[in-house]
């Protein structure tokens, strides 16, 4: 395997690459699992109802098929997350909340017999009237949480202690922009589906599977499974992209593969067909946003009023963060005294929504840029240069009262969009076929926080090692997971750049719950700036430690250590290794262990909603050129220019592909992407129809990156992962009003909502 | 039925229902992993292979229309130990992120480039024929920027 990453900053190819390009990596379905019994789940075809009984079809032939049902479970019959609601098998007698939640489970031998079983069972479900929209779920027509139905709210207010002191800020504006904002389910449509496989020895259960968060599913598996934390063990293998879909799902598919493993004394694989995936995993939170933004004579936004409601689906899940993440982000990275957010996230009948790159930002983020574009056309001002004007620097305060400090991109990447823009395009034009076209340009303004909100860190607590093992070698021990972000190339950078030695002499272990400590989950743009920052200083007390025991044993390198002993990657590259080689032999393992320490400063009141929000923010500007086909109403992307503050690109190449691959995301979120329900059900559960971008569909992008570095993160890093997908579906929308002379404010801008505007263009 | 194939260079020969999905022989027959399932119905390309020098999508093929037929999967692309140019090229490049789609787009780019489609064509030409050529194959983690980079700076190689 190639073992050449390289220093920090130098875009080094990737440790996992060649294993990639050859197909030697080896994802779940790829593993040699003799004797694996298949899974597959039996689905409720109802959204909501009463599960009655669970016949077999007699004319079946069960003898060679294990079925589970909830009762088979040998713990706590729910997917241990934020709270114990969703359950893993709804019970005889218990609740139906969404259409394709688990009613059974069968194993098989084959693929085959496993798919005919799970045909020949038959539930019986009594319906019940279902939650299917946001206004009946806040109006409770059917109880599906609590008494009110609303699974989290926050209220953030900045600048005033009263909603009559907001509405007297409104009451003196000159002018008062409103909107409402509906953004989509969006699929992950990570390329490969949902996959698992459990295997008992005694009372210990092995999963292995396709995954973000080993620990999540260690967590929940402890509580489901009612075993001590060594007796389960979960394992990472080679996962093909996650965006968040692999963040809590997987311990649904643990879940029922460790009971059925359990009950047919096999091991048991369960990997998702992709119209299950789709019509049973997690989507991006739908979410209406309702924005007034406020303005005075000279222009200034003097106050800002947000009201976030999204769909969280039928279980709590991860809803009450994306939420939290979706309301912190809500007023925009620009200059406000006044601000009140109000969110909620509801119960509904649909399958639960969940994470999903951006968790929440990207639909505020819409629905601020959208409401900047708008004030830009009231007071008649260009779209860039209100953003200039208007957007947050240091020593400005954001809606929680957080006032900036270090780290703030805001001029460097305004200058880069501004460096690059040029004029905008040609307003008509003509398509290939003789089409006619119109076009135009938008911009956005936007920041993503990095890490967890508020303490989250700080409760996380989040671990890595690096040790010289017994036999000599480097080895980082993490449970960030890599998922196709570069996890483990950056940390082999980070580590070897604090050890001084060669990459090559550094393996980042796949990880295992028995073999790495928990680094929290692989999510929330966390891993290299939280997790990387550990790494880093994980390797820099080992190399201390090393380094007092060369000296007092004697052993030093081919090439001596540096003048006054000083330890500088040149002079000690070699001699580090030896001596650890020298250690290993006499004394064998030895491992540092650290813990994320939160920098200095950073104080959050989670009762009030108000303080450091987050350590620290990235920062970007994007501009998009689009091109509306007036015959057939597509909205082709003609130019995206993003330029994203990332504080240092330990990997400029792998950075530019996080940055390339969540725009794209957004974009296809913007013009083409959309996940349809139809009675609770997913009605476009195949990738014929729940369609993403192709080659073809993807303009050429163009990335900058900015450097402003963060003082706490490894080298200067801080995230990158989310802040791509927050806001170039605004700039599409932007610029589709720019060239059609209407508004457009929900997602997606499909070539059927471009017709229904026509009666609204205003072609000057 | 007994199915006789050249793949990658060796004669197979198969005990197999001609229904089998080629895909499924190579995976679990043959225990070639390379080419992944990402959809089953065609649309990603994940499982892409070359078949009589056209690229097809394995899941929409039946062994038994293999019969006498020459295959090529991503275990075949390399010479030995040395990597196809545009595996080569989508390490240096980056244009691999999770992997899953990679075999797929490698064996794709690889069949485009090995034909000469993209000789003699302009760096802007290339690229847009590289997304018409590869249309069929989906990537969800890249944006496919580096990815085209990466076929285009294969394809230089090649022909030089």
């Amino acid at each position: 395997m190639d073992r050449s990453a390289g220093p920090v900053g130098a875009s080094v190819p990737r440790v996992d690459g060649i294993a990639k390009v050859t197909g030697r990596a080896r994802y779940l379905d790829d593993l040699d699992a003799p004797g694996a019994w298949h899974g597959v789940t039996v689905r409720s075809t109802v959204a909501h109802g009463v599960l009655e009984a669970i016949d077999l079809d007699p004319g079946f032939d069960w003898s060679q098929v294990t079925v589970a049902t909830a009762a088979d479970v040998p713990g706590n019959n729910f997917i241990r997350l934020i709270e114990d609601d969703q359950v893993a098998l709804v019970p005889i007698g218990g609740r139906v909340m969404h259409v394709d939640e688990a009613l059974a489970l069968v194993a098989a031998p084959t693929k085959a017999l496993a798919f005919a079983a799970a045909k020949a069972v038959k539930p019986r479900v009594r319906a019940l009237p279902g939650v299917l929209d946001i206004d009946s779920s806040l109006a409770v027509t059917q109880k599906l949480y609590g008494s009110d139905n609303v699974f989290k709210q926050f209220l953030v207010r900045k600048g005033h202690a009263t909603d009559a002191e907001l509405e007297a800020a409104f009451a003196r504006a000159t002018k008062v922009i409103e909107g409402t904002y509906w953004t989509s389910p969006q699929e992950q449509m990570y390329i490969e589906p949902q996959a698992m496989m459990a295997e008992w020895d005694g009372e210990r259960c092995y999963l292995v599977g396709s995954m973000q968060c080993p620990y999540y599913v260690h967590k929940a598996m402890k509580a489901f499974l009612d075993r001590d934390a060594d007796d389960v063990v979960v394992s990472q293998s080679v996962t093909g992209g996650g965006f968040g879909g692999k963040e809590e799902y997987p311990s649904m598919l643990a879940a029922h593969v460790a009971v059925l493993a359990k009950k047919a004394g096999k091991r048991v694989k369960m990997v998702y067909e992709r119209d299950e995936d789709i019509a049973a995993t997690t989507k991006r939170h739908p979410c209406r946003t309702q924005h007034r933004l406020a303005a005075d004579a000279n222009g200034e936004i003097v106050a800002i009023d947000v009201d976030v409601v999204m769909d969280g689906g039928a279980y709590l899940t991860l809803s009450p963060v994306v939420l939290s993440r979706g309301v912190l982000h809500a007023a925009g990275p620009y200059r406000c005294p006044v601000v009140r957010v109000r969110g909620r996230v509801v119960a509904t009948n649909y399958p639960p929504h969940g994470a999903f790159r951006g968790f929440g930002a990207p639909q505020t983020t819409f629905a601020y840029e959208r409401q900047m574009q708008k004030l830009a056309l009231a007071l008649g001002e260009d779209g860039f240069a209100i953003r200039k004007r208007l957007a947050l620097r240091s020593g400005d305060t954001t809606a929680t009262g957080q006032q900036l400090g270090f780290s703030v991109g805001t001029d460097e990447v305004l200058a880069a969009i501004e460096k690059v823009a040029g004029p905008p395009p040609a307003r008509d034009g003509k398509a290939a076929n003789g089409a006619p076209l119109r076009r135009g340009r938008g911009y956005v303004f936007y920041f993503h926080g990095a890490g967890f909100t508020g303490s989250g860190e700080q409760r996380l607590a989040g671990k890595a090692t690096v040790a010289v093992t017994a036999e000599g070698r480097f080895e980082v021990r993490s449970s960030s997971t890599d998922i196709g972000q570069g996890a483990i190339t950056i940390f082999t950078q980070i580590a070897a750049s604090a050890l001084g030695v060669d990459p090559a002499s550094i393996t980042v272990i796949d990880p295992s719950t028995a073999q790495v400590p928990d680094s929290g989950p692989t999510v929330a743009s966390r891993t290299c700036m939280v997790v990387g920052g550990v790494v880093e200083h994980a390797a820099k007390a080992l190399r201390a430690k090393l380094e007092q025991w060369g000296a007092a044993n004697g052993v030093v390198g081919r090439r001596g250590v540096g003048a006054e002993g000083a330890a500088t990657a040149e002079t000690t590259s070699v001699p580090l290794l030896e001596i650890a080689r020298a250690y290993a032999r006499k004394e064998g393992e030895l491992a540092e262990l650290v813990t994320y320490e939160p920098p200095p400063g950073i104080a959050w009141d989670d009762a009030t909603y108000t303080g450091s929000a987050y350590p620290v923010y990235g920062w970007a500007a994007c501009l998009v050129d689009v091109a509306v086909d007036l015959d057939t109403y597509e909205v082709a992307i003609e130019r995206c220019v993003q330029a994203v503050d990332v504080g240092k690109a330990i990997n400029p190449s792998i950075v530019k592909g996080q940055i390339e691959g969540g725009t794209l995301q957004a974009l296809g979120w913007a013009v083409l992407e959309n996940v349809i329900y139809k009675d609770g059900k997913v009605a476009n559960a195949n990738m014929t129809n729940c369609i993403v971008p192709t080659f073809a569909d993807a303009p050429e992008l163009e990335t900058v990156i900015v450097e402003c570095p963060y003082p706490y993160g490894p080298h200067g890093a801080k995230g990158v992962g989310e802040i791509p997908m927050d806001g170039p579906a605004a700039a599409v929308a932007n610029a589709v009003e720019d060239a059609l002379g209407c508004s457009f404010d929900s997602l997606p801008i499909s070539p059927e909502v471009v017709a229904a505007s026509k009666p609204r263009w205003r072609l000057s | 039925m007994n199915i006789t194939f050249e793949l990658n260079g060796q004669m197979h020969s198969v005990e197999a229902s001609p229904w089998k999905r080629l895909l499924d022989v190579l995976r679990e027959d043959l225990r070639l992993t390379g080419t992944k399932e990402g959809c089953g119905e065609g649309e990603c390309g994940a499982c892409t292979v070359i078949m009589d020098g056209e690229a097809v999508n394995s899941c929409l093929v039946a062994i038994g229309q293999c019969h006498g037929r020459t295959l090529t999967t991503v275990e075949g692309l390399a010479t030995g130990d040395v990597l196809h140019a545009v595996q080569r090229a989508l390490v240096a490049c980056g244009g691999a992120q999770c992997g899953i789609c990679t075999p797929g787009i490698a064996v794709c780019a690889a069949h485009v480039i090995d034909r000469g489609l993209l000789e003699g064509a302009d760096e802007a030409t290339a690229r847009t024929k590289v997304r018409e050529l590869l249309a069929g194959n989906i990537c969800r983690c890249t944006g496919y920027q580096l990815i085209v980079d990466a076929i285009v700076v294969a394809a230089r190689e090649v022909t030089r």
